[in-house]
């Protein structure tokens, strides 16, 4: 096995053995979808009886697609924190040391990431469709549903681990998280594009969000759009993200 | 330190705790940014929301003010906990006990930074909701009124985060339980009036939620004028949490100082 395999296979293993058996470490990740999802898709409904709100699958769907990219998004987040952490225990310093490929070590996390977000995904997908929501895409638009999320999550792990190398402070949390936040938020969570007005229709219209998430709504409801956009503003994140966690990891590796 | 009147005591402290509190920029900032984000957010994406018959309120923003004070009010909670927290881990409340001061002295002065920070939490809310058009229809009483809510509200939040700071000792634990409050605001009448709420069980959850008479208080003098149930609910609730929560942090206290 390669230098860069060994190290991202040990690291994987350490992170999601750390993740699935620290209820402190799973639990909010988990409870953060439902509380989203919950909140939304039951106290909102009542928001797509507003004139123009077309969406066939129901506002049940139409706030899953925004939970699932989001959870993919703090995914991602949520493994910045561990690096951080890493760091802050001297855990990472001692990595790096012994890592004979250190680009090993973000793919590792990355993994990590990865399999957190497909168990989370998972269950969030199962109380969503306990709680009647409507599936109209066909088995290859809710794979590429996955897929888009699965580079939500990566692209959010990269910009985290670069953040957390940079700081290697858990201190640097806000850093890593409200950026994301924002950014999603300042998409159209609560109604398609077309009802926002204002400054904020303003924002959503040039939000890269707006079109990974109005992509993923319509290869739910079986009505793609904007797909290939989409999945060109994943790959392309993930890509400007890795220089972005290669340079952090640079700075870390020159702090010693 | 000789024994003094208790409010001396109290004044002591509280100027300590009002310091240290205006002193973090990482707790004292997000506390203000946030829910103003949040409530642009809202706004933004739920202005359509307005034009569901039945909606209480001529626009979006008019009906979400209130739940900025909620918000903020939350962040009280973690600033008196963690606050607290590290003077536990840090052993300045054992010091104190070692001094003649009164435990009531020793809550209420901690808690004082919350107020303060409370009432600056509320004054800027209302600023930006009346410099984006919002006129409360309980007129200039009740703004006055929504600020004594606001900070009232706050001291209970406040409250309960010192009670779980003396039953834990921890600041990361308090940190922790930040999303188990987030919930109860979720879960509650913050988006939607309740009867608008479409989902029983939500609105059922919504119905027995206390977040949910505390927003609509505040909500009430805003959009309504004075609306005398929301209010007794209102206000009641909130001086009841902070009563409750007062005692039980009180008896936390006693009980940590007697084993330090």
């Amino acid at each position: 096995m390669s230098g860069f395999a060994s190290v991202a296979r040990a690291v994987a293993w350490r992170g999601i053995h750390n993740a699935f058996t620290n209820p402190s470490i799973l639990v909010p990740s988990l409870l953060f979808p439902f509380f989203f999802f919950t909140a939304f898709a039951g106290g909102l409904s009542r928001v797509s009886d507003v004139p123009g709100f077309d969406y066939p699958a129901g506002y049940t769907a139409f706030q899953f697609v925004f939970v699932f990219l989001q959870s993919a998004a703090f995914g991602g987040i949520f493994n910045g924190f561990a690096i951080a952490r890493d760091f802050e225990s001297g855990f990472a310093r001692r990595l790096l040391l012994a890592a004979p490929r250190r680009t090993g070590i973000i793919a590792g996390y990355a993994l990590v990431a990865l399999v957190r977000w497909v168990a989370i995904a998972a269950i969030v997908l199962v109380v969503a469709l306990l709680a009647g929501m409507e599936v109209l895409g066909d088995p290859d638009e809710l794979f590429a549903l996955v897929l888009l999320g699965l580079l939500v999550n990566v692209t959010a792990l990269l910009w985290a681990a670069g953040v957390a190398m940079r700081f290697r402070t858990l201190q640097a949390g806000p850093l890593m998280q409200v950026p994301v936040f924002l950014t999603l938020f300042l998409a159209p969570v609560y109604v398609p594009l077309e009802l926002l007005s204002g400054w904020i229709h303003a924002v959503a219209s040039v939000n890269p969000a707006t079109f990974v998430l109005e992509a993923g709504r319509g290869l739910l409801a079986g009505e793609p759009v904007e797909v290939a956009t989409a999945f060109a503003i994943g790959v392309g994140g993930v890509v400007l993200f890795s220089f972005w966690a290669l340079r952090g990891l640079k700075s870390a590796e020159s702090a010693g | 330190m000789t024994a003094g009147p208790l409010l001396v005591q109290v004044a002591h402290l509280a100027r300590r705790s009002v310091v240290r509190t205006l002193r973090q920029p990482l707790n004292v900032v997000p506390s203000f940014v946030f829910p103003l984000m949040l409530l642009a957010v809202n706004v933004g994406g739920l202005k359509a929301a307005a034009n569901l018959p039945g909606f209480p309120a001529d626009s979006y923003l008019n009906f979400a003010l209130a739940f900025t004070f909620i918000q903020g009010a939350l962040f009280a909670t973690t600033n008196a906990g963690t606050d607290l927290a590290r003077d536990i881990q840090t052993g300045f409340l054992d010091r104190l006990a070692l001094t003649p001061m009164r435990s009531a002295a020793l809550l209420l002065g901690q808690l004082a930074g919350v107020i303060a920070l409370a009432l600056l939490q509320a004054t800027l809310y209302l600023a930006v909701g009346l410099a984006a058009g919002v006129r409360p229809e309980s007129g200039l009483l009740g703004v006055a009124a929504i600020l004594f809510l606001g900070v009232l509200i706050a001291l209970g939040f406040g409250a309960i985060g010192a009670f779980l700071a003396l039953r834990t000792g921890s600041g990361e634990a308090i940190q922790a339980l930040f999303p188990l409050f987030f919930v109860f605001l979720f879960l509650s009448s913050m988006n939607l009036p309740r009867n608008l709420i479409e989902i029983d069980w939500f609105r059922t959850v919504a119905t027995i939620n206390p977040v949910s008479y505390l927003i609509e208080g505040i909500r009430s003098l805003i959009i309504t004028g004075w609306d005398a149930q929301a209010l007794a609910l209102g206000f009641g609730l909130a001086a009841t949490i902070a009563v409750v929560a007062l005692a039980a942090a009180s008896v936390a206290l006693r009980g940590r100082l007697a084993r330090s």
